[in-house]
């Protein structure tokens, strides 16, 4: 909390341990005690149960220090699936506080609580539930896309995912240690300059967003590099899987987008921390400049969250319809299209600020403009499914639902885009609702069609189908009473990030909002039945072909699970939808011939990089500047040690090959 | 510190290095596209200062695409033209940023705060 | 796109039949992505450096009733200053020629007369901003000094850190010789320091050159 006692607070502890003190717990709050002693005790039988089955020697070797995009793509799911739960609890809490908070009542949430639910629920939902899952998926699927035998640097890729884990512990620590911010997910000054937000609440929220910020843009950087690079040979620009282009498009986004946020946050911190002018009102600050800077980053952000899903979404309907993907080179260029106009539309964040009509005109028609090559994509997916042979399973469920999701929100953003109709809907419920349809629309749905489209592959079963329609009918209807009535609201004029209402007639579509919200609860509960439940059932699910779904990429052409160096021999490609193409020509699995595969080391140095990086953000939230300084030097220390370890890759004998892919080969016989 | 990973190999990095002339022929350039513009500021050549910001400008311009060639051997070829479409893929969003930046927030200052408009320099 | 395309000749075997994988495995050198992955990374750092060149132009001229650029900057110690990081730029030029050739000493030799350059660059840049401080002219004394000292001060730390790793690869150089790691390591930082150099011309074009002009 911001204020402390200065007895308390001075000399030799103020030098160990800053600003940081006994009332910076947060226990006055019944709530966020609640949630410690839930979380203490959750985490406690986790912790327990790993150590009574002696589980820790396999997770640091076979997991933590792994180097294997498909485990480190799995952690980064399992990182996004935690956090998605704390992000889903703070939007509860804020349907129930706005359905309950009328005629007089204050609801159940003080303000100081409330406004750090708001903040952290956008916060963790783009960049520590969506951002760690799109990572996650591209990591796994785009290696076995191209017939690779992992990314390009796999260190680097093990270094980013514990840079993202780290960046996710600091903003998780600001729930029982101090507060978060209380700004709104993009922090803007002057609210979150030191005047207005002198407490800890702004510097988790940088320092977090600056850790994961760089494991985002390092593993955009490895992925752009693995795809340029490590294409098996044959498969030409124009023959890469679409979701692989739709990978490279937005890991080109990050890598362009990612250091504005960076610098921008940067100099917000220098303002917090040794008093520059950058955003503030007097000295010659500009505040909007960071409004300015920080949508620079932010617009071309929505697309990377939504251009691979969009590749998913593309898989799923050629897979299920049997067809090979209408219009690929429509869809590339498409794709490439809404990378470069992602660059050029910034302003409509701001409409209201001011910048005029010249300006507002500008971005308005660009804006506009970005819905032509979507709908071109729209209508690729519709022409691929017409006289297709369509297979509802689960992934292409959520794809359907998604074309009638998305093209809503896709509307209302039209919409949203003419710069006067802004004037009136800008800050409104209205955006909330238009934002949501498009991203729980397309990135969240993108994802379920993801998880069920590749989860066998990952785990070499199927997910059981029963519990997943369960989630899908609870989730799709869940969305639409959730939403609908925000944009009602919208309309009437209501703000967002609003706690209370002095106007009744308002409080039943909060109301109609708060049961959508929890048949979503009951959709992601499902959704954790279905797991718990294919994981049970997994011998009757099991996938022994590596291709449940008839595919047509390389990825289908391996084993589920694939052996850690993926293919046993680097696969040549002669079309786009290679595996099809291997499947119609007759391709025989060779049983001969293997040689010994050269792969990447384990290597402890990103998990223990990352946690010197907690301790560093730490010393400089709390001011304990001496921890800043030792965890930097020693940051640098590690880091510059593991630059003289040469030795950093291994070979895997040839009968070890043999033996995995006998292996393979007798259950490929078992079903005959 | 850790885009350089990677330790053993086989072959031998990628691309030219240069040559002794061609160095010493972008040191040469470099020099002297360094030196003008000092001096033409330094001795207020040119009565206008909007002229010399240009010709200025201009040098930075020619100097910057000479250290490209001479000193970061950019070419279209190397790495299969991959680097040169980053390159210019990043000027493009350089130009972006930059002019975007400048062109809203004028309108912005000019809308929303007309009494400082011309005179920020002054404003505590 | 939808028509079967033709299979490249390169990947029949004898019968003419398509081949589905290399006997050989085609092996992608470990090392070989890093040039280009050490090159977008440079891109992006690149950015970072648009933005602050955007502060720097919106903010630049917000004095807050203090100094201007006329008022603080000394031209001829600028002139030094880029002086110095040009030298540097040729000598690393050398080094890599000497690399080239196998020449260990030469190479540590040019390395190490770089990595002085460069110390002397930073001393000068940082007696400019001792002596900006000590006249007033703190980055909080207004939105022009902040942006100046995050521009300039931004690619003093790049720089600071390009001498770190500089002397870091000098004793992996001396405990290993000039081994193919090694050299790839060398050609990165080659890059780093001249695209350095690059913004540096931008940084006393824009911000030393244009200040005096306004």
């Amino acid at each position: 909390m911001s204020p402390h006692p200065a007895s308390e607070n001075s000399g030799i502890w103020k030098l160990i341990f800053g600003r940081l003190d006994w009332s910076s717990l947060p226990l006055h709050e019944p709530i966020v005690v609640g949630t410690f002693v839930m979380v203490a005790l959750g985490g406690a039988v986790v912790l327990g149960l790993i150590t009574k089955y002696r589980l820790w020697g396999m997770l640091w070797r076979d997991w933590f220090t792994t180097v294997d995009h498909k485990r480190i793509g799995i952690m980064y799911m399992v990182l996004g699936l935690i956090m998605f739960l704390r992000g889903f609890a703070d939007a509860i809490m804020m349907r129930l506080q706005q359905a309950m908070a009328f005629n007089g009542s204050e609801g159940y949430l003080n303000s100081h609580h409330y406004d750090q639910i708001f903040t952290a629920h956008g916060v963790i939902m783009i960049f520590f539930v969506a951002m760690p899952m799109i990572t996650g998926i591209m990591n796994y699927i785009v290696p076995l896309q191209i017939g690779a035998r992992d990314v390009s640097f796999p260190f680097l890729n093990n270094f980013s995912f514990w840079m993202t884990t780290a960046g996710a512990i600091i903003v998780m620590m600001s729930l029982f240690v101090g507060e978060f911010a209380r700004t709104g997910w993009l922090a803007y000054p002057p609210l979150s300059g030191i005047a207005y937000s002198p407490g800890v609440g702004v510097d988790y929220y940088i320092w977090g967003l600056q850790i994961a910020g760089i494991g985002t843009l390092l593993s955009g950087v490895n992925l752009i590099a693995t795809i340029v690079k490590m294409r098996a040979p044959g498969m030409t620009m124009m023959k890469l899987p679409i979701f692989t282009w739709t990978s490279l498009c937005a890991n080109i986004l990050i890598v362009a987008a990612f250091p504005v946020l960076t610098a921008v946050l940067a100099l917000l911190s220098l303002d917090r921390y040794v008093g520059t002018a950058f955003f503030t009102n007097d000295m010659g600050g500009n505040p909007m400049m960071y409004v300015n800077l920080i949508w620079i980053w932010g617009h071309p952000e929505v697309y990377i969250l939504i251009l691979p899903l969009f590749g998913v979404f593309s898989e799923v309907t050629s897979t299920f319809s049997s067809k090979r993907l209408f219009g690929y080179s429509s869809m590339v260029y498409a794709t490439i299209v809404i990378a470069l106009l992602s660059y050029l539309v910034w302003l409509h964040h701001f409409f209201t600020m001011g910048s005029g009509a010249s300006v507002n005109s500008f971005f308005g028609i660009t804006t506009m403009v970005i819905s032509i090559p979507t709908g071109a994509k729209l209508f690729n997916w519709l022409f691929t499914m017409y006289r297709g042979r369509i297979r509802y399973e689960l992934p292409m469920m959520w794809t359907v639902a998604f074309m009638l999701t998305f093209t809503v929100g896709g509307m209302t953003g039209v919409l949203l885009a003419v710069p006067p109709a802004d004037f009136v809907l800008h800050n409104s419920l209205f955006l909330i609702a238009h934002f949501h349809n498009v991203i729980i629309g397309g990135v969240l749905f993108g994802l379920f069609a993801a998880i069920n489209y590749w989860w066998p592959k990952a785990f070499g079963f199927r997910l059981e189908t029963t519990w997943g329609k369960r989630s899908f009918w609870l989730w799709v209807v869940g969305f639409w009473v959730a939403f609908m009535p925000l944009y009602v609201l919208g309309l009437m004029g209501v703000t967002r990030r609003m706690r209370v209402f002095d106007d009744p007639s308002l409080q039943i579509w909060f109301q109609i909002a708060a049961l959508g919200a929890v048949m979503i609860a009951g959709g992601i509960a499902c959704m954790l039945i279905q797991f718990a439940v294919s994981i049970k059932n997994r011998d009757q699910l099991r996938d022994t072909t590596g291709d449940p779904w008839d595919g047509r990429t390389l990825e289908w052409a391996t084993s589920s699970p694939p052996p850690d160096y993926n293919f046993a021999f680097t696969p040549v490609i002669h079309d786009g939808d290679a595996w099809a193409d291997m499947k119609k020509r007759g391709y025989e699995r060779p049983l001969t011939g293997y040689a010994p595969i050269h792969m990447p080391s384990n290597t402890g140095t990103g998990i223990i990089i990352a946690g010197l990086s907690v301790a560093f953000s730490v010393g400089m939230i709390w001011y304990m500047w001496w921890l800043a300084g030792l965890s930097f030097v020693a940051i640098l220390a590690v880091a510059i040690g593991h630059t003289f370890n040469y030795k950093r890759d291994f070979t895997i004998p040839k009968d070890v090959v043999e033996r995995t892919e006998g292996e393979r080969s007798a259950l490929l016989a078992t079903q005959g | 510190m850790s885009a350089h990973d990677h330790g053993h190999d086989h072959d031998h990095g990628s691309g030219s290095h240069g040559t002794m002339g061609s160095y010493m022929i972008g040191f040469g350039l470099s020099v002297l596209l360094t030196a003008i513009p000092f001096w033409l500021v330094m001795n207020q050549t040119f009565a206008n200062p909007q002229v010399t910001a240009f010709v200025i400008m201009g040098f930075a311009m020619v100097q910057i695409i000479v250290h490209m060639i001479y000193f970061l051997h950019m070419n279209t070829r190397s790495e299969g033209g991959w680097s040169m479409m980053a390159l210019l893929f990043t000027l493009v969003l350089v130009v972006i940023t930059l002019s975007g930046s400048m062109w809203v927030m004028y309108h912005l200052n000019n809308n929303m705060m007309p009494h400082m408009e011309h005179d920020m320099s002054q404003m505590p | 796109m939808a028509t079967r395309s033709a299979i490249d000749p390169a990947f029949l075997d004898n019968d003419g039949n398509p081949l589905f994988h290399l006997g050989e495995d085609p092996h992608h050198p470990e090392g070989s992505s890093t040039a280009l992955g050490f090159w977008i990374y440079l891109m992006s750092d690149c950015l970072i450096f648009a933005c602050l060149f955007a502060i720097y132009a919106v903010l630049g001229g917000n004095y807050a009733a203090g100094p201007g650029p006329r008022d603080l900057f000394d031209l001829n110690l600028v002139a030094l200053n880029t002086a110095m990081l040009l030298f540097s730029s040729i000598t690393y030029g050398f080094a890599m020629l000497a690399m080239e050739k196998d020449k260990v000493g030469a190479t540590q030799a040019w390395l190490a007369i770089t990595g002085l350059f460069g110390l002397a660059f930073l001393s000068i840049e940082l007696y400019e901003f001792a002596h900006l401080i000590h006249e007033g002219a703190t980055p909080q004394r207004s939105g022009f000094l902040s942006a100046f000292f995050a521009l300039v001060g931004t690619h003093g730390l790049h720089v600071t850190f390009g001498i770190i790793w500089l002397v870091t690869l000098m004793v992996q150089v001396g405990q290993k010789g000039l081994i193919a790691a090694n050299q790839r390591r060398l050609m990165c930082l080659s890059m780093f320091w001249h695209f350095l150099d690059v913004i540096w011309i931008g940084v006393f074009t824009f911000v030393y050159l244009m200040g005096m002009l306004r």
